[in-house]
């Protein structure tokens, strides 16, 4: 009985053809505005790594002001200072870990064809890799030893690869940044986790992926400061770079892989340990105050799907039940406008069940209609957000399992919206029908 | 074929209790043509629909080809009237926007027919209304007397046990509604039992047994039947 539902229902659209066209417009117009919203928001508020998120910790430890906390209400800072998070990568407590910040250099290549460019990469351990699992193109990540050797050596992304080396296996070749040359090991694949959750601090959650990585061991050379946050309650102890690295400042994200509950425990006992030594030093003056947080409770700590994200997808949601209020309408004028072919259908041997079942299928094929128009609206949708906000494109993407979402939504919004009005039309009394016709 | 037995229909609102029939008692054989006839708001569409179990009673017993049909579910009617009954209206309640084959396949649909099977059985309904030819017209295409002979199709496709027939020809000229008494008759002739709502004194006398409602009571039993003891009691409960 299906098909014959189904024949009915295209029969009836075709038969009325601006009545269902409105019926269609108006699921279209909800659904396209609700899944140009959710595509966006599903991509901030999306598991970046789903088989691994509860093995990967962001540390926190509180060295901030003993006057005040820094946040309310008594949260320790978002990232570490160098001493904490140099001593904290050395000592391998956990799996891998890894200290890291963002540093600019300038990229200064050997064809003479290609202009020198800014570009901006990460310093940190060779843990980062195993850790992140970023997948290489060419050759691998640089090795422990590596980072102990303060090794010359850099890992591209695959886009820095294509403009200095044209896209070959560049393994091997030497890399001019800052005027010093450096030996690259590995090419990455494309690697943008969306969110980016191991640097989300630096308002770097969704944007342009990392151009190089270099080991953080060459920052004792370099001396470079971090082109992220830095934040200090007190002043650096003396004027120099080493001052700065000696001083309470935070400035770098630290995070750790745990494999097991008894392995987070351990290291969170670490943890503690080494704070209770640092505050007989004169360090930590607030209470114990350290933090293990998984990916996905990184993410919440740190609000990545911004409160706006979700006043919009509140907002599209109700605008997709305002169309829907207007399809019920409109599908209850449609289907009671039929009362008198209801009323021969039943005496002809439908029962109530297969009237609504007709009816309902009319609706579904309504919510096929609006799904496939409302797709259009929302690639057009995140198609303007695109245009307005480049710097959150790669939150506008419609993948295969937002499509599907989509056609599920609109079909269930569809036949919810069916729903009285297909009940209405099972409920017609055939005897007042038949007489009246 | 057909037995009420002090059958009772009270419409109820806030305000007002209608009894459109009271202790009403009739008893049709197979392969009967009764003709009901009676005033206006006498009670016989209620009788009709009743019947046709497209309402349900509100007291007494109504056994239908030996089913009693009171407390039956919303499907297991629908299964009855499916199967056993055929309609035919005054208004002929052909689906307008369906041709005359996909009209005569609606009560066929809710059989589970194949596919097969319900073509043969529309196309040989058709042929025997002398429409198979225009199977793929639509009602507006055709006269008044030509969409109840679809509906009259449409009502044999299913070979129903019993036609009930409420005021088939009330809309038509007198030519065009003797065409269609001659096919219901051919029909009974057949073998169907069928019951007629008329207003037309001329068709009823031609049915083999006259049955008269007043006041939702069976109050008249003209019986044209030669062979009283073959078929027909019309009992009134309350004045028997």
């Amino acid at each position: 009985m299906t098909r014959y539902y189904l024949w009915l229902a295209l029969r009836s659209l075709k038969g009325s053809p601006w009545l269902s066209g409105l019926m269609v417009l108006a699921i279209a117009l909800g659904i396209g505005a609700f899944m140009t919203c959710y595509a966006i928001f599903h991509a901030m508020a999306g598991n970046p790594i789903p088989h691994k998120s509860d093995q990967l910790y962001s540390v926190r430890l509180d060295t901030w002001s003993p006057d005040e906390p820094y946040m309310e209400p008594d949260l320790p800072p978002d990232q570490l200072t160098y001493r904490d998070a140099r001593y904290l990568a050395e000592a391998g407590k956990a799996r891998y870990q890894t200290a890291m910040f963002r540093v600019g250099m300038a990229v200064q290549p050997d064809n003479p064809d290609v202009k020198p460019m800014f570009s901006v990469g990460r310093m940190t351990y060779s843990d980062f890799f195993p850790m992140f699992e970023p997948r290489f193109l060419y050759g691998g990540p640089w090795s422990r030893e590596q980072d102990g050797d303060h090794s010359p050596v850099v890992v591209l992304s695959r886009e820095l690869n294509d403009k200095v080396f044209g896209g070959e296996n560049s393994v091997g070749r030497k890399l001019t940044l800052d005027a010093s040359d450096y030996t690259v090991v590995g090419v990455l694949d494309t690697f943008n986790p969306v969110p980016r959750y191991y640097d989300v601090i630096n308002g770097s959650a969704f944007g342009d992926e990392d151009e190089f990585y270099l080991p953080f061991t060459l920052n004792d050379q370099l001396q470079k400061r971090s082109i992220g946050n830095n934040s200090c309650w007190k002043a650096p102890p003396e004027n120099s770079y080493q001052g700065y690295l000696d001083s309470e400042c935070v400035w770098l994200g630290f995070w750790v892989q745990l494999d097991s509950d008894a392995d987070r425990r351990a290291y969170k006992d670490f943890l503690d340990n080494y704070v209770r030594e640092q505050k007989k030093l004169g360090r930590f003056e607030r209470p114990l105050n350290n933090h293990l947080d998984d990916v996905m409770s990184w993410l919440k700590v740190q609000r990545v799907v911004a409160d706006d994200a979700h006043i919009q997808l509140g907002l599209s949601f109700a605008f997709l039940i305002v169309c829907l209020l207007n399809t019920v309408g409109l599908m209850l004028a449609k289907f009671l406008r039929r009362s008198g072919e209801v009323g021969v259908r039943r005496a002809l041997g439908a029962s109530r069940v297969q009237i609504f079942l007709q009816y309902l299928a009319e609706s579904g094929l309504l919510g096929v209609g609006g799904a496939l128009a409302g797709l259009g609206l929302a690639v057009f949708g995140l198609a303007v957000v695109r245009k307005i906000s480049p710097d959150i494109e790669v939150l506008t993407h419609l993948d295969t399992g937002l499509l599907l979402f989509a056609l599920a939504v609109s079909v269930a919004a569809s036949l919810l919206a069916g729903l009285y009005p297909a009940w209405r039309a099972c409920r017609i009394a055939p005897a007042a029908q038949l007489k009246s016709q | 074929m057909l037995t009420m037995k002090d059958l009772s229909k009270v419409y109820r609102t806030h305000l007002v209790e209608t009894h459109a029939l009271r202790e009403f008692s009739i008893h049709v054989d197979e392969g009967e043509f009764v003709a009901v006839t009676g005033p206006s708001g006498s009670g016989k569409t209620t009788f009709m629909n009743i019947a046709g179990l497209l309402e349900e009673h509100t007291g007494g017993s109504y056994q239908l080809d030996g089913i009693e049909v009171s407390g039956l579910s919303d499907s297991q009617r629908s299964k009855i009237r499916n199967e056993k009954l055929g309609f035919i209206f005054q208004g002929f309640n052909l689906i307008p926007d369906l041709n005359l084959f996909d009209n005569v396949d609606v009560p066929l649909r809710y059989r589970g027919f194949s596919s097969r099977e319900r073509k043969q059985r529309i196309e040989k309904a058709l042929e025997q209304v002398g429409l198979a030819s225009r199977r793929r017209h639509y009602p507006a295409e055709l006269s008044g007397g030509q969409q109840q002979r679809v509906a009259i199709a449409r009502a044999l496709a299913g070979d129903p046990r019993i036609l009930l027939a409420d005021e088939p020809t009330g809309n038509l000229d007198s030519a065009m509604a003797r065409s269609v008494m001659e096919i219901l008759e051919g029909i009974n002739a057949d073998g169907t039992t069928i019951i007629m709502v008329t207003h037309d004194p001329e068709l009823a006398a031609r049915a083999r047994r006259n049955v008269h409602i007043i006041d939702g009571q069976v109050t008249d039993l003209t019986s044209t039947f030669a062979n009283t003891e073959v078929g027909v009691e019309a009992e009134l409960g309350a004045t028997a």
